[in-house]
């Protein structure tokens, strides 16, 4: 099947060129910090982790997202999906790639990272992250490559890939749930200190992922002739609504727990977000502008995708509304949840974190990686289903 | 002269990398400090001011070996600032502590912080004048249940079971700095980049490290090898401003102040048992 990534129509090279160049500077920007060290970072003494482990986060979300299509499709056989649930299976592949390249940039020592495996360590929720997040990988590429070759053929696929599809519902859950454990489970941290961290990591995931999903079908209908059916789009924006709603509630209630309670460290980090936090006659409030703009913009794609108008009739105003919630929960879980954790230090002074322009590049290159990889596999699945059609 | 120079800091550091391993280290220090252990099985040892708020969880076990610990007595700091100065120049000097000079990068085992910071949970409202206007010391505090071994996914920060100290393995350390966020005290720094060309007097007796690798006091575990005190307590020899020794030794003089002193701790909330308690 991967000859089929090798023929495409000029537009599918420019894009993947487009790409390439992105990874090249990538490339170009991860030498100089490899050599350097992680220096060449905006991350500091106090904000010991920034835009790589924050990137890491919100993909294991998007990888997570995946999941919205499988158990619909296979639990309550929602034929509906039948078509798209392998984009959401490619969508983990390319999701949980860069999750490994976004660890890999993030490491002071990256060729020892095997250490993870020859010291394997149990108490250590990075320990469980390596193996859910591997595992996940792996159950995707097995599943959506078994249940591809058997639809090309036109035959049933086989019945053992069957345990690891439903193995794969778990996995999903599994992943964000182990990533926020990697947060939650911290003393002395109190923002990240909440048991509401991983249900509102999910609920954030279940909104992401469907969203680019949505925006993928979008793309491919123009460029490629593909067409994901009404009625699954619906259920789709069904399903980002209500994930959206339920993340907007648990965003609330750690808002009212830090302001009712008053509980100083419980309140810092939200103000730090929101408002910014005064200390010694300062205002630190770098991420207030980006925080602002996530609440706006999750709102208003809330509203649209309340309105029937918008989400089954104008497909523009339905495209718009996913780019609003995939960047409002981009700036909530991407930027905000990670470097605010850090914001005050343990000793309560302020260091603010400012990513360099070589960490973009890398963080750019990463990115580009990851979409590489979307498009090669989305094309191998566009030219099955064409084959098919004739 | 700067090839020179590397290649001499390359066979020092090597030599002394061969020369004390952590296995080394850890044997040592721990024959050296049960050289001085006659009280082992007496009770429970001088708990931690987190006993007040009763909870099970700060209820220590009956302690089992050789649990170092330090107590900072800060009134004599407070009297004689200059002793926290030495104790920290030689901490910097004993551990090749590169003097990188900005806060992003900074790399610190023992430094000075003023009290509303070392302790930001208790009340810091009218404190007293002199100490309000005074620097603590803030280093480690080798828990006795530590975050940051716990969340440390290659065992390169474990606790060494024959003394208690939190230590580090620089080789095996892959620098995702887990510890980093999970230390609740801010004892942990990061080598952004390579500190050798930041050290200003080369100590040949202890390794410098190399970039990626987080670093942070070890209570001295090369120095308890040779028998010598941690260095922050030699730079104080004379005037008790740290009293350094076997917490489970009901005997030690670390438990005569403990048993004698009103002392606290940072954070003890956490449940995280530090082995450092400040008199103020």
């Amino acid at each position: 099947m991967i000859e089929k990534t090798l023929k495409g129509k000029p537009a599918y090279w420019i894009w993947l060129a487009f790409l390439g160049m992105f990874m090249a500077i990538g490339a170009f920007c991860y030498s100089r910090q490899f050599l350097f060290g992680l220096g060449m970072t905006g991350m500091s003494r106090d904000v010991s982790w920034g835009l790589y482990i924050s990137q890491f986060t919100f993909l294991v979300g998007v990888a997570a997202g995946g999941v919205m299509l499988v158990l619909p499709y296979y639990i309550h056989d929602f034929k509906e999906f039948g078509k798209i649930t392998i984009l959401g299976e490619f969508l983990a592949i390319a999701a949980i790639s860069m999750c490994l390249l976004f660890i890999m940039a993030d490491l002071g020592q990256p060729l020892r990272a095997l250490n993870v495996v020859f010291h394997p360590t149990p108490s250590s929720m990075l320990f469980y992250d390596m193996i859910v997040l591997n595992g996940y990988l792996f159950l995707n590429i097995l599943c959506g490559w078994v249940i591809l070759t058997a639809e090309r053929k036109g035959i049933h696929p086989p019945k053992w890939i069957y345990f690891f599809v439903y193995l794969s519902i778990p996995f999903a859950v599994s992943i964000h749930t182990v990533t926020a454990m990697l947060y939650c489970g911290l003393p002395g941290r109190h923002f990240w200190l909440s048991a509401i961290i991983a249900p509102r990591f999910l609920a954030s995931a279940f909104a992401a992922g469907p969203a680019l999903i949505i925006l993928a079908c979008l793309v491919l209908k123009r460029v490629a002739n593909f067409d994901a059916g009404k009625k699954a789009m619906d259920k789709l924006v069904t399903i980002i609504m209500y994930a959206a709603l339920l993340n907007t509630f648990f965003v609330f209630l750690e808002v009212f727990v830090g302001y009712y309670s008053n509980i100083p460290g419980h309140k810092h980090s939200i103000e730090y977000l929101f408002f910014g936090l005064e200390h010694h006659g300062h205002v630190y409030d770098n991420l207030v502008p980006f925080m602002w703009t996530s609440v706006i913009l999750n709102f208003g794609a809330l509203g649209l995708f309340a309105w029937p108008y918008a989400r089954k009739k104008n497909e523009f105003l339905l495209g718009l509304s996913c780019v609003m919630i995939f960047f409002a929960l981009w700036i909530d879980k991407g930027l905000g949840f990670v470097f605010a954790g850090f914001v005050p230090n343990p000793l309560e002074e302020i260091t603010e974190y400012i990513p360099t322009a070589n960490e973009l590049g890398i963080t750019l290159g990463i990115w580009a990686t990851g979409f590489f990889i979307l498009t090669l596999l989305y094309k191998i699945v566009i030219g099955c289903e064409h084959e098919m059609e004739h | 002269m700067d090839t020179q120079r590397r290649k001499f800091l390359k066979i020092a550091g090597a030599s002394v990398l061969a020369g004390i391993g952590a296995p080394a280290i850890i044997k040592l220090s721990a024959s050296t400090a049960l050289a001085s252990d006659h009280g082992v099985a007496a009770g429970a040892h001088g708990a931690p001011a987190g006993a007040a708020h009763g909870a099970a969880a700060h209820v220590e076990a009956v302690p089992q070996g050789v649990r170092l610990g330090m107590v900072i007595d800060m009134r004599k700091i407070i009297e004689q600032p200059v002793l926290l100065d030495n104790a920290i120049t030689a901490c910097n000097e004993a551990h090749n502590i590169p003097q990188i000079g900005n806060r992003k990068s900074e790399i610190k085992w023992i430094w000075k912080a003023p009290f509303e910071n070392v302790f930001p949970g208790e009340s810091n409202y009218h404190l007293a004048k002199n100490v309000e206007k005074s620097d603590f010391a803030v280093l480690c505090n080798h828990c006795d249940d530590p975050p940051c071994v716990r969340a440390c996914p290659t065992q390169a920060t474990f606790k060494v079971k024959e003394n208690g100290i939190v230590a580090m393995d620089f080789h095996r350390c892959i620098g995702c700095r887990f510890c980093m966020a999970a230390c609740p005290y801010g004892a942990r720094s990061f080598n952004w980049e390579d500190p050798r060309p930041y050290i200003k007097k080369y100590n040949n007796q202890f390794p410098s490290r190399m970039r990626g690798v987080v670093e942070k006091c070890n209570f001295c575990g090369e120095r308890l090898a040779l028998g010598q005190e941690p260095a922050c307590v030699e730079a104080c020899k004379g005037t008790g401003a740290i009293v350094f020794g076997d917490l489970n030794d009901a005997q030690s003089e670390i438990r005569q102040v403990l048993d004698k002193e009103f002392t606290i701790q940072r954070n003890t909330s956490l449940g995280t048992k530090p082995s450092v308690f400040y008199i103020v």
